[in-house]
């Protein structure tokens, strides 16, 4: 029986344009859309279609975050994972953190495969897979564009700075996707009706004996520098000049 | 006293430039020592260059058949033991050490900073978050390693005026075989690398083929410049992923970024956002990508575009 196990993350959904707060404490989130991290969705796209082609037996669908998560989970549920489980905390923790939280679910449920987004689009950190995979002791590919399972191992494509690699690696692995993987579907809400009845636990972080310091502090964060307006030209003729004007082309 | 060990990003015999930038972002570090490390099958020539790297004492030659590509699992068991004396481990936030370094600081016990885009001081570092639409001040423990990878972007390069010592060093860690490389492949020519170019003409949906995408490479190939590319023209396969510029693609800092038919979404806009002078050409006045531009140029590509050609 090979489960895989997708790690996703609640996040601001794409779309919003997020804003500093004044105070510089943080970003505006009350009454912001929150959705399943992008690349976490092409993760349990991937896995459900492991699963539909006979290649994995059950899909869980795994979070660490405050309760509103179950929503999200909820999302990966109709999805077609089969099972999902929040790791509940209500602050922020920082990934190695997240990925020792990962790593007891993972020692619990012996997945044969854990699919993960390669990046989470707000703190933009690419770390929690590959974190895992080293406390796990197994191999990591990262930024997958094809996965291919192979009995006991596996064949990643990733999209690497100077074109696409490819590894072999012998399962249990970790992957990350990259957006190239696939294309998620679109859930419709029957679909969420029905995930209604599908099992959710709930873990509390606190209790599962991870230790949850915190190395970093963030001091402020703040809006970034804004680029001054430039000008509109009317021709392919008065842009040439307007890059020789600024000493870009001679 | 801050000891900085740099991983060194290389391929075929040749150091990759965002180990100049990252040994550039060490050197902000008031007072750092800054040791680079070149993990390889046969390091000679990349140490030689690393040798040469402005601020760097030392150079560490660590060979091993193993180390004949950059296999993250195995690299960082090596990079752990190497790590032993240093206060702060860096390498450039490239895929290469995007891929390795969260490895290597899980290893050590410790988290990792993305993405430094400036120094405060040894343990303060500024780094951008939801796509650079937000930047965080971090400060980080200073009785733990400081794991990070570092925005090449926001670095120049150091210059190569060094002169430091090249030890050989041999690991002495099992380095385990579950991961073992397969292939690479990469669509090879003469045009300049998108990284480091000075000049960018990247393409859009709108360019609507992969062979109208041609007019981007000969309006590039005119100007000297390295092609990029939105996601939105990747994923219709009028451009390799490699081109992509963006928040999962690469972000570059180029003296002169001309976007053709690319609308501006954050996404794409975060990659661009340390270019010098922003040029953008769409047929949509209303288009996000001229809020950026330092110069726009609002009418229709497949008009401008050989219009730019002859006027050149
Ligand atoms: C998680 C995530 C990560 C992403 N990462 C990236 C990334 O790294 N990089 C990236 O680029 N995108 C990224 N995207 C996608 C991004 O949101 C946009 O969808 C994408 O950038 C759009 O590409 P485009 O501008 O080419 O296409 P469009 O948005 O479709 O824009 C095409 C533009 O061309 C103009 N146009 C059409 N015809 C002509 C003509 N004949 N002459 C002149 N102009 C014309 C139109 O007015 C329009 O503005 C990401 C999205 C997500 C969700």
């Amino acid at each position: 029986m090979s489960k895989i196990l997708v790690c996703i993350k609640r996040v601001i959904d794409y779309n919003v344009r997020i804003r500093v707060k004044p105070d510089g404490s943080g970003i505006v989130t009350d009454g912001v859309k929150m959705s399943i991290n992008p690349f976490d969705e092409i993760a349990l796209e991937e896995a459900v279609r492991l699963k539909e082609r006979g290649i994995a037996s059950e899909v869980i669908v795994v979070s660490l975050g405050p309760t509103e998560t179950q929503q999200q989970l909820r999302v990966g549920l109709a999805m077609g994972a089969d099972r999902a489980i929040l790791i509940q905390h209500d602050t922020a923790v920082e990934p190695v953190t997240v990925a020792r939280a990962f790593l007891k679910v993972v020692e619990q449920e012996a997945p044969l495969l854990v699919i993960t987004g390669k990046q989470a689009i707000d703190d933009d950190n690419a770390q929690t897979g590959q974190m895992l995979a080293a406390l796990w002791n197994r191999p990591q590919a990262c930024f997958a564009s094809r996965l291919e399972i192979n009995g006991n191992s596996a064949l990643v494509t990733r999209e690497v700075d100077d074109g696409m690699e490819t590894l072999e690696v012998d399962l249990p692995a970790v992957v990350t996707t990259d957006l190239r993987l696939n294309e998620p579907r679109y859930v419709k809400l029957p679909e969420i009706m029905k995930a209604k009845k599908k099992q959710l636990d709930v873990l509390m972080l606190n209790d599962m004996g991870v230790p949850v310091s915190q190395q970093f502090t963030t001091l402020k964060v703040s809006p970034p520098p804004v680029r001054q307006k430039g000008v509109l030209v009317k021709d392919a003729k008065e842009l040439i000049d307007q890059l020789k004007l600024k000493g870009v082309l001679q | 006293m801050m000891r900085i060990l740099v991983i060194a990003e290389h391929a075929h015999g040749k150091l990759n430039i965002s180990t100049h930038k990252t040994v550039q972002c060490a050197a902000q570090i008031a007072g750092a020592e800054i040791d680079v490390a070149v993990l390889s099958d046969d390091a000679s020539a990349v140490a030689s260059q690393a040798a040469q790297l402005a601020h760097v004492k030392r150079v560490f030659k660590v060979e091993h058949p193993h180390f004949a590509h950059a296999v993250a699992s195995t690299h960082a068991v090596a990079i752990v033991e190497l790590a032993a004396n240093y206060s702060h481990v860096f390498a450039p936030s490239s895929t290469f050490g995007k891929d390795l370094l969260p490895r290597v600081a899980a290893l050590l016990g410790v988290g990792q900073i993305s993405d430094v885009m400036a120094v405060e001081d040894s343990h303060r570092f500024v780094r951008p978050i939801y796509a650079g639409n937000a930047l965080v001040t971090i400060d980080a423990a200073k009785d733990q390693k400081l794991v990070a990878t570092i925005r090449v972007a926001s670095f120049q390069p150091v210059a190569t005026t060094g002169d430091a010592t090249i030890e050989s060093v041999t690991i002495s860690a099992t380095l385990p075989g579950y991961t073992r490389f397969s292939g690479h492949s990469a669509e090879h020519n003469e045009r300049p690398d998108l990284q480091s170019a000075a000049r960018v003409v990247a393409g859009g949906r709108a360019l609507g083929s992969a062979e109208n995408f041609n007019l981007i490479y000969q309006f590039a190939d005119q100007l000297g410049a390295a092609v990029g590319a939105s996601r939105a023209a990747v994923d219709a396969g009028y451009a390799a992923n490699d081109l992509q510029v963006g928040q999962t693609g690469k972000i570059i800092a180029p003296d002169l970024y001309i976007a053709v038919g690319i609308s501006g979404a954050i996404q794409h806009l975060t990659g661009i956002k340390d270019a010098r002078t922003i040029v953008a050409i769409n047929k949509d006045p209303e288009a996000p990508i001229f809020d950026v531009a330092d110069i726009g140029l609002v009418g229709d590509l497949f008009t401008v575009l050989p219009e730019l050609a002859k006027h050149l």
